[in-house]
């Protein structure tokens, strides 16, 4: 099939971007979105242009890197799926296709259509974990965690980082993925010690690194390519308020 | 080189307590006055970067990702083995040892082998405390399922993202350490060289993939967990950036290479569509316990199916071709995965493949949903099955699914001792990245476990011992000569890939080379393959530093940059790889030369002449590497030829 591609390419972070134009003639519709990409670089670089840099790494949807805003919708038509799951075969001959970066104050972009999303880690850091040093753990069966229990935590776990929430998002707000991991650990009797602090310093992590604030659209929830569950903010704002009524150990 | 393997004295099972007792201490108040370099953040380096800094160390953390989160062993599917023997089905510490030995054909160390199954089950108990999902039965305790190569069920999940939930525990003890101070992460960074000063690794020299920098760190010792070197053969289940730079650069200075040639073919793959193809996608092994193997029996309906005129479903019980249940009546589907995927080679070389392009075999779930319901099955693949529906427009609860065998993981690696350290004093290797408990084929849901092996449990001991010995002033500052020379070098060597303006892209240089090494050095091997293999990569290096083309610079965020430089390590480890294939004139594990098969087709050892670590020793450009023998000694288990009847 014949696509056109409209590509965001911007040089480096201090640079202005524009939407750039692409024919491709001979796409297969059993190729993956980023093989159409590869096959464009290929064609890029024999001409003695730049190829468009773009994140990507598992191609199979686990890692969380790949993060293209396609046709205005961060990793495309495809519900419950990444942009390297995305497959030509969603797409008809002769399309347009118009390709961005995710849109965010919080995910400054690098190059053409890669982002920084270092925040994401800087919010773990602030308490997305258990403290336990290693060595420390009593036997794994002692702990004993109801089936359902597990599923829901591991629902609230399959989170890959990938910041889609984020760029689907109005006010580009992180909830959906903060919540995710407050909610992991809130559910799980392993995460009961700290969960108090750890809801407020996410929070304040949050925050500073300049995430909009939640209206609870539910567009995060909908772009999600793992199908996060809105109840896991709801959750959330339970543990918070819990805690800010609890506690006065952290500020802002 | 004489290689000292530093395996402890006395019976298998004292041996790490005794080792564990005899190593050096560093003690606590010290702790602070060393600082330890870790490349790479996936199983065995974030766990290992996380344990040595609650201890008090330094640690400097590196990942060529934007986040160490997403490491490789991010998208292993299946589950991780443990000597639990929660079910009561006659599992212990030495049935795993014996299994994995058994399972590598017998060219693995047995001292290693018993050290890992000995740490797997605190594993559980580390990350069950982290939080981490595992599956659960009803009544609240730990699920289990069965793997390929074992008779009982040991391997723990979360359902089909064990790798990712483990992952992301170590991840979350790595970001609590960040948070405390005692690690310092440094992102889309890579490592391009190893220092050596004085015989001893004295830190790492990195490039900065936003803007190009070249920077180097000082350490008093460097562990890389850097993973696998599978994307040699360009197409495998490996992430696209998966590579071999950091352990080939350790290697050209003085780190010795073990067994490169062992590489591990997975038997569940989703075929090849086109030659576009940038990846292949790994369908768990998990999938073997309820799907079925088979193939047509009949060339003719073969050939209808791969035309389109015949679909798997229209092929009566009679015409189907269940070829591992038939070969292999007592482990059935669960094979190992040389013996299952070198099973589907041979359908598929007699014209029984299945798919347009013949390179197909069924993995048919029809009786298990009869059998369990779809429910039941949808509970414990949901996503895999998704997932093939996403790649293929295939629905596998309709149809069987089709699979062909794919490179996944290199058993290979740099040569450590038993305390996990290389050839150079002072640095490590630790998971993927090493060659040291798998020997010729790893068995399913044993990487987790190893790489989280090392990481947890070994090195804080053996790397307190080296400290410990050497002392905290014995580290040098990163403008010393030995740095700068480094620099120097890393900086000549991106100059001259970016003056090459050539016309070849370099991934097309790199899928050049995978088409070699898959045909030659792949599945099945011979001499004469393997001799032809050697020049076409000779002729490629040529090619790729005559005529590859790289655009943009070297001072800003440049992608062609980082794959030519990955991509030229690739090519001089695949002639080490052939060379080593060559070496070893016997069939083992996924090493098959198809001079040495038994009557039947199955591998053939020579144990009196190839019982042995094959080390080799990088002897400078355009030189033939020195082959090294570390002799295996095997005191508890009997050699036998691996039957799995
Ligand atoms: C699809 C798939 C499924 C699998 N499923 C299973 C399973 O079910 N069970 C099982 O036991 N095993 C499985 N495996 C194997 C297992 O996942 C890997 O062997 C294991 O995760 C490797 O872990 P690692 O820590 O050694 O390396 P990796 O996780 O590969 O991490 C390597 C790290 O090194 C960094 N790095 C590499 N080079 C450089 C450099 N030059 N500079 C800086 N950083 C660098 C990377 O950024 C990364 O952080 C699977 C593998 C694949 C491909
Ligand atoms: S919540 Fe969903 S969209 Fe947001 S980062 Fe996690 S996986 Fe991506
Ligand atoms: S590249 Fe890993 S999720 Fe898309």
């Amino acid at each position: 099939m014949k696509i056109t591609l409209k590509v965001w390419r911007q040089k480096n972070t201090n640079t202005e971007g524009k939407l750039v134009d692409y024919q491709l003639d001979n796409v297969s519709e059993d190729m993956s979105f980023l093989e159409m990409f590869d096959v464009l670089n290929d064609s890029l670089t024999r001409k003695g242009e730049d190829p468009v840099t773009f994140d990507h790494d598992c191609r199979e949807g686990i890692c969380g890197t790949c993060s293209m805003y396609i046709n205005g919708r961060p990793h495309g038509p495809q519900t419950g799926a990444t942009t390297c799951q995305l497959h030509m075969r969603s797409f008809n001959d002769g399309d347009t296709i118009v390709v961005e970066p995710w849109r965010a104050r919080a995910f400054p972009v690098i190059k053409d259509l890669m982002v920084d999303r270092l925040a994401f880690d800087r919010i773990i850091q602030a308490g997305g974990y258990v403290s336990v040093n290693t060595g420390s753990a009593p036997d794994a069966n002692e702990i004993l965690i109801p089936r359902s229990i597990a599923d829901e935590a591991m629902d609230a776990a399959a989170c890959i980082g990938c910041g889609a929430c984020v760029a689907a998002c109005k006010n580009a707000s992180a909830m959906l993925f903060v919540s995710a991991k407050v909610s992991q650990l809130a559910i799980l009797p392993q995460g009961q010690a700290e969960h108090r602090e750890r809801a407020e310093r996410m929070v304040a992590q949050m925050d500073a690194e300049g995430f909009g604030a939640c209206s609870f659209t539910g567009a995060c929830s909908v772009e999600c390519p793992k199908s996060i569950s809105l109840d896991h903010i709801a959750r959330m704002n339970r543990e918070y308020l819990g805690a800010k009524l609890a506690s006065d150990n952290v500020q802002g | 080189m004489k290689l000292e393997s530093k395996i402890p004295e006395g019976p298998l099972a004292e041996k790490w307590a005794r080792q564990k007792f005899a190593l050096k201490l560093v003690n606590p108040a010290n702790k602070r006055k060393y600082d330890v370099i870790v490349v790479g953040t996936g199983l065995a380096g974030a766990s290992a970067a996380a344990s040595l800094a609650e201890l008090g160390y330094n640690v400097k953390a590196f990942c060529y990702q934007d986040s160490p989160r997403r490491a490789h062993s991010i998208a292993a599917q299946g589950g991780i083995n443990a000597a639990k023997n929660y079910q009561n089905d006659g599992d212990s510490v030495f049935r795993l040892f014996y299994d994995t030995i058994k399972g590598g054909d017998y060219r693995a160390r047995e001292g290693n082998v018993h050290r890992l199954a000995e740490v797997s089950v605190n594993i559980i108990d580390q990350c069950v405390a982290q939080g981490v999902p595992f599956a659960r039965e009803y009544g609240g305790t730990l699920a289990n399922r069965s793997f390929g190569g074992a008779q009982v069920s040991r391997t723990f999940y979360a359902r089909g993202q064990t790798g990712q939930q483990l992952l992301l525990g170590a991840y979350s003890a790595l970001s609590r350490q960040v948070a405390n101070g005692k690690v310092k992460l440094y992102t889309r960074t890579e490592m391009l060289d190893l220092v050596v000063e004085g015989g001893k690794a004295r830190g790492i020299v990195t490039r900065n993939l936003i803007t190009g920098k070249i920077e180097s760190h000082s350490a008093h010792a460097v562990l890389l967990c850097t993973g696998g070197y599978g994307n040699v053969f360009y197409l495998s289940t490996n992430a696209m950036g998966c590579n071999v730079t950091a352990a080939w650069r350790a290697h050209k200075k003085g780190a010795v290479f073990g067994n490169p040639c062992f590489t591990q073919i997975h038997p569940t793959c989703i075929p090849v569509s086109g030659h576009y193809q940038s990846k292949l996608t790994l369908m768990s092994e998990s999938l073997r316990n309820d799907g079925r193997v088979w193939a047509p029996k009949s060339k003719e309906d073969a050939q209808k199916i791969q035309k389109g005129q015949l679909k798997a479903t229209d092929l009566a019980e009679d015409a189907r071709d269940y070829f591992l249940e038939r070969r292999y009546p007592a482990f059935g589907n669960l094979v190992p995965r040389d013996v299952a995927s070198r099973n589907a080679k041979n359908m598929c070389d007699e014209g029984r493949g299945v798919s347009k392009t013949g390179l197909a075999v069924y993995l048919d779930f029809a009786d298990a949903i009869k059998r369990d319901g779809q429910k039941v099955i949808e509970a414990k693949y949901g996503n895999l099955f998704e997932m093939y529906e996403k790649i293929t427009g295939e629905n596998p609860y309709e149809t069987p699914m089709m699979i062909y065998p794919a490179v996944h993981y290199t058993m290979g690696g740099l040569w450590v001792d038993y305390n996990l350290m290389t050839t150079v004093p002072g640095l490590y290797a630790l998971g993927e990245a090493n060659f040291s408990d798998h020997g010729a084929n790893r068995l399913g849901a044993s990487a987790l476990m190893q790489g989280l092996a090392d990481g947890y449990f070994v090195i804080p001991y053996t790397v307190g011992d080296y400290l410990a010995t050497i002392g905290p002033a014995d580290k040098i500052p990163v403008d010393s000569p030995a740095f700068k020379e480094t620099e120097q070098k890393v900086q000549a060597q991106i100059n001259r890939m970016m003056s090459i303006k050539g016309t070849r892209p370099v991934d097309d240089l790199h899928k050049e080379l995978g088409h070699i090494m898959w045909e030659y050095c792949g599945m099945a091997r011979n001499a004469e393959g393997l001799q032809l293999a050697k020049q076409k990569i000779q002729a490629l290096k040529k090619e790729f530093w005559s005529n590859a083309k790289i655009m943009g610079d070297a001072e800003e965020m440049n992608q062609a940059l980082e794959q030519a430089g990955r991509v030229a390590d690739f090519i001089e480890l695949g002639e080490l790889m052939v060379d080593d294939a060559l070496n070893r004139n016997e069939s083992c594990g996924g090493h098959f030369r198809e001079e040495y098969q038994t009557p039947d087709g199955e591998a053939l050892r020579d144990d009196e002449h190839y019982a042995y670590v094959a080390a080799w020793e990088y002897q400078g450009e355009g030189n033939p590497e020195l082959l090294n023998k570390e002799m295996l000694e095997f005191e508890n288990v009997k050699l036998t030829q691996r039957s799995y009847k």
